[in-house]
């Protein structure tokens, strides 16, 4: 199966490489995880799901009634009757009716023209900016490892089921853990002894050797780990590859959100949980491929949110959906859109009040081609730093004082 | 350093993993000769596996045929993929080395091309370019049909330009982040309209009506531009030789960027092409101390295993050689099929729980192929084991942890070469 831009990131912007990965982000067994089921303080635990490739909000929650809709979008646009109306002349992608049912029942809010000032339209600029929460000059920490960094830095607290940590996760201290998905089982006449052994630090290595090292020691914890839920799955090479130039490495959605239901209702300490989904890159043909890939997330999410909702732990579950930029109100020749601007945030569960919010962004009164931004996204991390987290948001945001709110 | 050390160093980086033999005779011959003669070959085309041209299955195919030419264009991609890695391992220059390297900058996937000759035929581009300055390489690439096919190329036209290929063109291949604006991202979509590929023929052509011919405004030049000025706009960029200097440093040298007189010195070597950059870069002063600072991707550990093992992959049964493929899988890297645009990862990313169980399991795969590196290491005396498998994989040295794990298995040949090959020694170079 295909890597991830993900892993891109941690090329391109330097976040991670050097420090946190070397220093402490691990990766953990499920058991490690599971070991500290019990050690949750009270507190909500936040479900973060990132769209890798640039997902088109415009055809995710869509301004059906808006002349502008269709006239900008020949061949790409849907109709009214094919969307899964909302309110307000607005409606979900046909790929989202476990969404919309969950729209109905008022929990589900859209947060809509979500965005930043100056908008940077490289995936790989943009998704730094998102995860590091730093507009101006990506830096090298993401806002959940800032966030980790304060909460005392267990690597448990904050957890990826990716095969490596995105760099969301990565603070100036510490970093979450990453929980390989599938079993590891070790080959024939691999002993302990010999994990121990080169699991061993030594004295003068350099940086490069000794993560090396420690992945041995990592692989230890792992020996014995029960059967876990990606092997269950059962491999599917075809399920998770997309054919774009920004697809996804990590395993398929449903996989990740069923191990993070596992994680919840054993009653893992872990707060924060990051799980994604690619592909979202459609320059070409991208009506029908996004829908498939929209429903690749509505039944897992779907699913998720319902089994949350049916005990206690999964009751403190906050999902938020982004990506790291919408597209181009015009559709290209290639029925397609180019790179574009602000999109729509989705939040779910414990406390989300459901409805739309924020102001739909203006089809017509653009910024050279592309949506003017309403809502900084910074506002809605605030809000999920202080209502499901528990935390001091500008800390945390280099000073950042709005919030969303739910009115 | 001694002449080994230095000797060892340069061609882990610069080569597919070097044999004690080659190390040996590059000792001898001097850093200078050596150079001379790993650099040498490079911008020979290769004689390619023959391949019918790939194209889709005709209009009204039947589902059957469909799947039929499915299942073709896969096995020419598996026969691709295995040929590149059977060349990896039987060249000793730095030749196919760097033509891995173009191919993760200018990454580009089978799995959106769908071609493995037009995968081909961009690969043959950067090993005929690749060693040159990058104007004639860049362009060659702007008209390379994978290259226009991954990036929409084909879909940019005229009267809706697509933004895809002109935006990573300067963001990935040429300038890097911020040496443009988007501006110039819309301009240069315009300037590379109307390209069309055909995939039987294995060719693109401009069309001149979908092709926009309209003065533009690019990077600070205003007028009529082709692919051709426009190449020659990026690379003669302020930014551009500085782009390039830190894509290979990263790569061949420290893993992050490199210091401002290494830059300076790799820049100015730019000028004559990238394998003079490849020489400066190796004999510069800040060079040496990266040694065992670099972890190796799982092509370079793969094949520099193959190599330094003598395995003769060609000669490899069906099985075995699927058991290679399905290694560089799990490891993450199989060659034609990048996982984005902006290539394979750099670094620590490569150092998970699940790659160092599959170093220890392919290890042990790797090892079961090779009767006479098992044979060479029983050859020594037990207590000589640990140092004669270092000579062999070309490690300068054991720590002292690995060598009591080494020791514990001397007196098993094949058990201690799997455990060599997924040490932490031999994760890096």
């Amino acid at each position: 199966m295909d890597m991830i831009t993900r892993r891109r990131f941690l090329t391109a912007s330097g976040v991670v490489a050097a420090g946190a990965l070397a220093a402490g982000g691990s990766a953990y067994a499920l058991r490690d995880i599971l070991a500290t089921a019990g050690d949750r303080e009270p507190g909500r635990i936040l479900v973060l799901v990132t769209l890798y490739g640039g997902n088109d909000g415009l055809n995710t929650v869509i301004p059906y009634a808006d002349p502008a809709y269709a006239a900008a979008r020949p061949g790409l646009a849907y109709e009214p009757g094919q969307v899964l109306a909302l309110e307000d002349g607005v409606g979900l992608n046909p790929g989202l009716k476990g969404l919309h049912t969950l729209y109905g029942e008022q929990r589900l809010a859209v947060v809509r023209g979500v965005g930043y000032p100056k908008p940077d339209r490289s995936h790989f600029r943009s998704m730094d900016i998102w995860q590091t929460a730093a507009p101006q000059r990506p830096g090298t920490t993401g806002w959940l490892g800032r966030w980790l960094d304060t909460a005392g830095g267990d690597p448990r607290l904050a957890i990826s089921f990716e095969p490596v940590l995105p760099p969301l996760l990565a603070g100036a201290t510490s970093a979450g853990a990453t929980v390989p998905g599938g079993a590891l089982t070790l080959p024939k006449g691999v002993t302990k002894p010999v994990l121990d052994g080169f699991g061993t630090a030594a004295a003068g290595e350099s940086p490069a050797q000794a993560r090396a090292a420690a992945c041995f020691a990592d692989l230890v914890r792992v020996q014995g780990l029960m059967t876990d839920v990606a092997a269950e799955a059962g491999e599917d090479d075809d399920a998770a590859g997309q054919a774009t130039a920004t697809g996804g490495q990590a395993p398929p959605l449903d996989q990740q959100l069923a191990l993070v239901a596992r994680c919840v209702e054993a009653g893992a300490a872990t707060r924060v949980y990051s799980v994604s989904l690619g592909g979202f890159d459609l320059h070409a043909d991208e009506k029908t491929a996004q829908e498939a890939l929209l429903t690749r997330l509505d039944r897992p999410l779907a699913a998720f949110v319902q089994r949350m909702a049916g005990t206690e732990a999964g009751r403190d579950v906050v999902v938020a959906v982004y990506s790291e930029f919408g597209r181009r109100v015009r559709a290209n020749a290639s029925d397609g859109t180019d790179h574009g601007t602000a999109s729509d945030v989705l939040l779910l569960g414990a406390g989300i009040q459901g409805g739309l919010y924020g102001e739909a962004p203006s089809l017509t009164d653009l910024d050279d081609g592309d949506l003017r931004y309403t809502v900084d996204f910074r506002d809605v991390y605030a809000m999920l730093l202080a209502d499901v987290l528990g935390a001091e948001p500008q800390r945390i945001l280099d000073g950042w004082r709005s919030r969303l709110t739910f009115s | 350093m001694t002449d080994r050390a230095t000797a060892s160093h340069l061609l882990r980086r610069l080569t597919f993993g070097p044999t004690a033999a080659e190390v040996d005779a590059a000792a001898r011959a001097g850093i200078g000769a050596t150079l001379d003669k790993v650099l040498e070959p490079i911008g020979r085309t290769a004689d390619l596996p023959g391949l019918e041209p790939g194209g889709p299955p005709p209009k009204g195919a039947s589902r059957e045929e469909k799947q039929k030419a499915r299942q073709a264009a896969r096995a020419q991609l598996t026969t691709a993929t295995r040929w590149w890695l059977a060349r990896m391992a039987a060249e000793p220059g730095a030749a196919e080395k760097l033509t891995f390297f173009w191919h993760g900058h200018w990454a580009t996937s089978a799995q959106k091309v769908r071609s493995a000759p037009l995968m081909l035929a961009q690969q043959q581009t950067l090993r005929r370019y690749g060693g040159g300055p990058t104007g004639p390489l860049v362009r060659a690439m702007l008209r390379d049909p994978a290259l226009i096919l991954w990036l929409d190329g084909q879909r940019n036209t005229r009267r809706a330009p697509n933004e895809n290929l002109a935006r990573e063109l300067m963001e990935l291949f040429t300038l890097g982040v911020g040496s443009y604006g988007e501006a110039d991202v819309k301009a240069g979509a315009r300037v590379l309209t109307g390209w069309q590929v055909d995939r039987a023929a294995g060719t693109a052509e401009l069309l001149p009506r979908r092709h926009d011919d309209a003065p533009v405004t690019l990077l600070g030049s205003t007028g009529r531009f082709d692919v051709d000025s426009y190449a020659d706009l990026l690379v003669r960029h302020p930014a551009h030789a500085p782009f390039l200097a830190q894509r290979l440093w990263v790569r061949y040298g420290s893993g992050a960027a490199p210091g401002p007189d290494t830059a300076a010195r790799l820049i100015a070597a730019s000028r004559t092409g990238t394998s003079a950059m490849l020489r400066a870069l190796a004999t510069d002063p800040a060079f040496a101390a990266t040694a065992g600072r670099l972890v190796k991707q799982p092509v370079e550990w793969m094949v520099g295993a193959v190599r330094q093992l003598r395995v003769d992959v060609t000669e490899l049964p069906e099985n075995k050689q699927q058991q290679i493929l399905a290694g560089l899988r799990a490891l993450g890297q199989v060659p034609f099929r990048p996982p984005s645009v902006g290539g394979w990862p750099v670094g620590a990313a490569w150092l998970t729980t699940s790659s160092a169980r599959f170093r220890l399991q392919h290890g042990q795969t790797l090892t079961a192929l090779a009767g006479g590196a098992v044979e060479e290491l029983a050859e020594a005396g037990r207590d000589d084991r640990v140092e004669a498998l270092a000579r062999l994989l070309v490690v300068d040295g054991w720590t002292d942890r690995t060598a009591a794990v080494l020791r514990a298995a001397a007196g098993e040949p094949r058990r201690l070469l799997a455990l060599g090959l997924a040490s932490p020694e031999y994760a890096v170079h």
